[in-house]
């Protein structure tokens, strides 16, 4: 990989060509929590100073620039006894700006999901290779636990990288675009003050994550505690609402609906977002469902974050941002439950 | 407008996305979303709430390529109402056999859709039954109600290549009489094909003169060794887990007995994680499983 240093001032400068010439998105103010804590999210900048790359962490992950929430998957165009189907991706380029490790690394996996298996899905692929991604290193963040799940770096999957040192960033830069735009402005190549302030910043950085959990066994506590009465009690208080899944940075399950216009000219095929708790989800033809009680699609959640996804793709599904824990109505947190869990089988 | 260093990426150019769709021709990027047109050409009802349907894909090229696996399934298309996936029952002379059961909102709908309409079909998708493995071994191929509809599929292969195999028994367990399906095609597959077959019903009419019960008990007609042979399997979950059992009780490895899984999957293709069973994907890794898989499924059965 290659290094350049980045002046605080060129990376403005940089930061305003790009405004100037694409759709830039970042994470920016949008208020204020009942404790005081600003609220961040990504959305798209118009100037400089909406960007705060100072944020602790977003409610909402940027997964929604490459799974939107709502996508169309076709339109249909009905005549009289017939129909046709149009089907469009998205190919306006546009720069992610100040992405997190753990929301690359959520990146990587859906990269897993998205363009290596059988089936690659164009959709995603035409939104990920329209996508310039800088990220930005940071302190732990509260609730995190990614340090546990090994994403609290990132090696693959951005453009550039970002490292704070003070009136400079340390960049990383795994693209040929990266280092082309990156050349757009002054850069200077890496002294070894630079790299000795840059090992110290990673050294303060990895110092402020608190203990983490030992997660090597869960695979397997999975399948041995399948009927632990830590199921029931964990499952006693989800309310089936979907959140954990909608602000999950990797969750990708979806359902699809169709409709058709007043005029009955055209219809859409549209995909939208899904999770696994709610109460439908694994509904078949004739109303049998394979998971009828909140305590199974919860522990269905958990199976497939670190067990099912970990069969299939070499790694855990989660990437320990913490959001679902943060953004659950009922309090259920991901560290908490599996802590009870693996003390479970400990006990047992 | 463009920055002079982004360059649009135009997905649509990539060269893979401009060849002609092959859904069996996997690890490659294609319009995936896009699916075949196919004209309803026949529509027969089988039973109360089960109709045949023949489709003809309605581009000579497409009709030309689409070729499928017997167990494989396809997506059936309604444009504006929906898409239902639905095992291929058969395909011949350029037209693919669906038996669908009248059941939600879409095949309702499908139901309702004469002869003419046009359907969308995307695949097909998923495993088959390992025919080729079966080849010179005696196969047991066993159906419980709508089961008949992804074990015709087999049953079309085997009298298409009916040399390859050794003896062959139909067992097929229905709820009444009237509820059996394929019933017109039993004589031709006894007689010409020399398969046995042997039905039974749970609730039979004045008429019924065979036997009465489940299809677990025709299994006590097998008097030849089942370590050698194989089974096919298709039903409701609860049939095929006591038709399993059994069959294992009997000597039979649990590999060499093959069920088919049902889950209401939107896409075919392992994205919308609708089919998961544990770490598995029934449209991609199924819907076809050796039993011995299925017992190691969490919540499959």
């Amino acid at each position: 990989m290659l290094f350049r240093i980045l002046d605080k001032q060129e990376f403005h400068s940089l930061v305003d060509l790009m405004l100037e010439s694409t759709e830039v998105i970042g994470p920016k103010k949008i208020g204020g929590a009942v404790d005081g804590r600003p609220i961040h999210q990504y959305l798209p900048l118009f100037n400089f100073h909406e960007l705060d790359l100072e944020y602790e962490t977003t409610e909402i992950p940027a997964k929604s620039y490459f799974l939107p929430y709502l996508e169309n998957l076709s339109t249909w165009r009905f005549t009289d006894d017939d129909w046709s189907q149009e089907i469009a991706y998205r190919l306006h380029p546009r720069v992610i700006l100040g992405l997190h490790a753990c929301d690359i690394n959520a990146l990587l996996k859906l990269d897993k999901v998205m363009t290596r298996e059988f089936f690659p899905n164009p959709y995603y692929i035409s939104r990920r290779k329209n996508s310039f991604i800088i990220g930005v290193d940071h302190h732990p963040c509260r609730g995190g636990f990614c340090r546990s799940l090994g994403t609290d770096t990132v090696e693959r999957g951005f453009d550039l990288f970002l490292t704070d040192l003070g009136d400079r960033y340390f960049v990383a830069i795994d693209s040929e675009r990266g280092f082309t735009m990156l050349h757009l402005v002054t850069v200077r190549q890496v002294t070894q003050r630079d790299t000795d302030d840059y090992l110290a910043a990673r050294q303060e950085i990895a110092s402020g994550f608190g203990p983490t959990l030992e997660l090597k066994q869960l695979p397997r506590v999975l399948d041995l505690q399948f009927d632990s009465e830590v199921w029931r009690r964990w499952g006693a208080k989800c309310l089936s609402c979907g959140s954990c899944a909608a602000v999950c940075p990797t969750c990708y399950c979806y359902g699809v609906s169709e409709s058709v216009a007043m005029d009955f000219t055209r219809g859409a095929k549209v995909k939208q977002l899904y999770s696994c708790n709610l109460p439908d989800f694994a509904q078949v033809a004739g109303g049998h469902d394979f998971r009828p009680e909140r305590e199974t699609r919860l522990r269905y959640r958990y199976y497939h974050q670190h067990r099912g996804f970990l069969e299939q793709y070499d790694e855990p599904k989660c990437v320990g941002c913490g959001r679902c824990g943060r953004s659950c109505l009922a309090g259920i947190n991901p560290p908490e439950v599996i802590g009870d869990l693996l003390a479970a089988e400990e006990s047992s | 407008m463009s920055a002079p260093f982004l360059h649009p990426f135009d997905i649509t150019r990539e060269e893979p996305l401009c060849a002609p769709l092959d859904y069996n021709l996997k690890s490659q990027l294609k319009d995936v979303d896009r699916c075949f047109k196919g004209e309803i050409t026949a529509a027969a009802r089988l039973t109360r709430d089960v109709k045949l349907f023949h489709v003809r894909l309605v581009a000579p090229e497409e009709r030309q390529r689409f070729s499928f696996h017997p167990g494989q399934f396809v997506m059936v298309e309604l444009p504006g109402f929906g898409e239902v996936p639905i095992s291929i029952c058969g395909a011949q002379q350029g037209f693919i056999e669906l038996c669908i059961r009248e059941a939600g909102n879409v095949t309702a709908m499908i139901h309702r859709a004469g002869i003419g309409a046009k359907v969308g079909i995307r695949g097909p998708f998923g495993t088959y039954f390992p025919m080729e493995r079966m080849k010179g071994h005696r196969i047991l191929l066993i159906a419980g109600g709508l089961g008949m509809a992804p074990l015709r599929a087999p049953i079309m292969h085997v009298t298409e290549n009916r040399s390859d195999y050794g003896e062959v028994r139909l067992l097929y367990g229905s709820t009444e009489p009237g509820q059996l399906l394929f019933d017109y095609q039993y004589e031709q597959w006894r007689r010409v094909d020399g398969i046995t077959i042997s039905l039974i019903v749970d609730h039979p009419d004045a008429a019924w003169r065979g036997a009465v019960g489940t299809v677990t008990k025709l299994l006590e007609e097998i008097t030849f060794p089942l370590d050698d042979s194989y089974a096919i399997v298709c039903g409701p979950p609860v049939m095929f887990k006591f038709v399993c059992s059994e069959l294992s009780s009997m000597g039979m490895p649990r590999d060499r007995m093959f069920v088919s899984l049902e889950r209401r999957m939107q896409c075919g293709m392992g994205k919308c994680c609708r089919c998961n069973v544990g770490s598995t994907y029934v449209c991609m890794d199924g819907p076809v499983f050796d039993f011995w898989t299925v017992m190691n499924l969490k919540e499959a059965i």
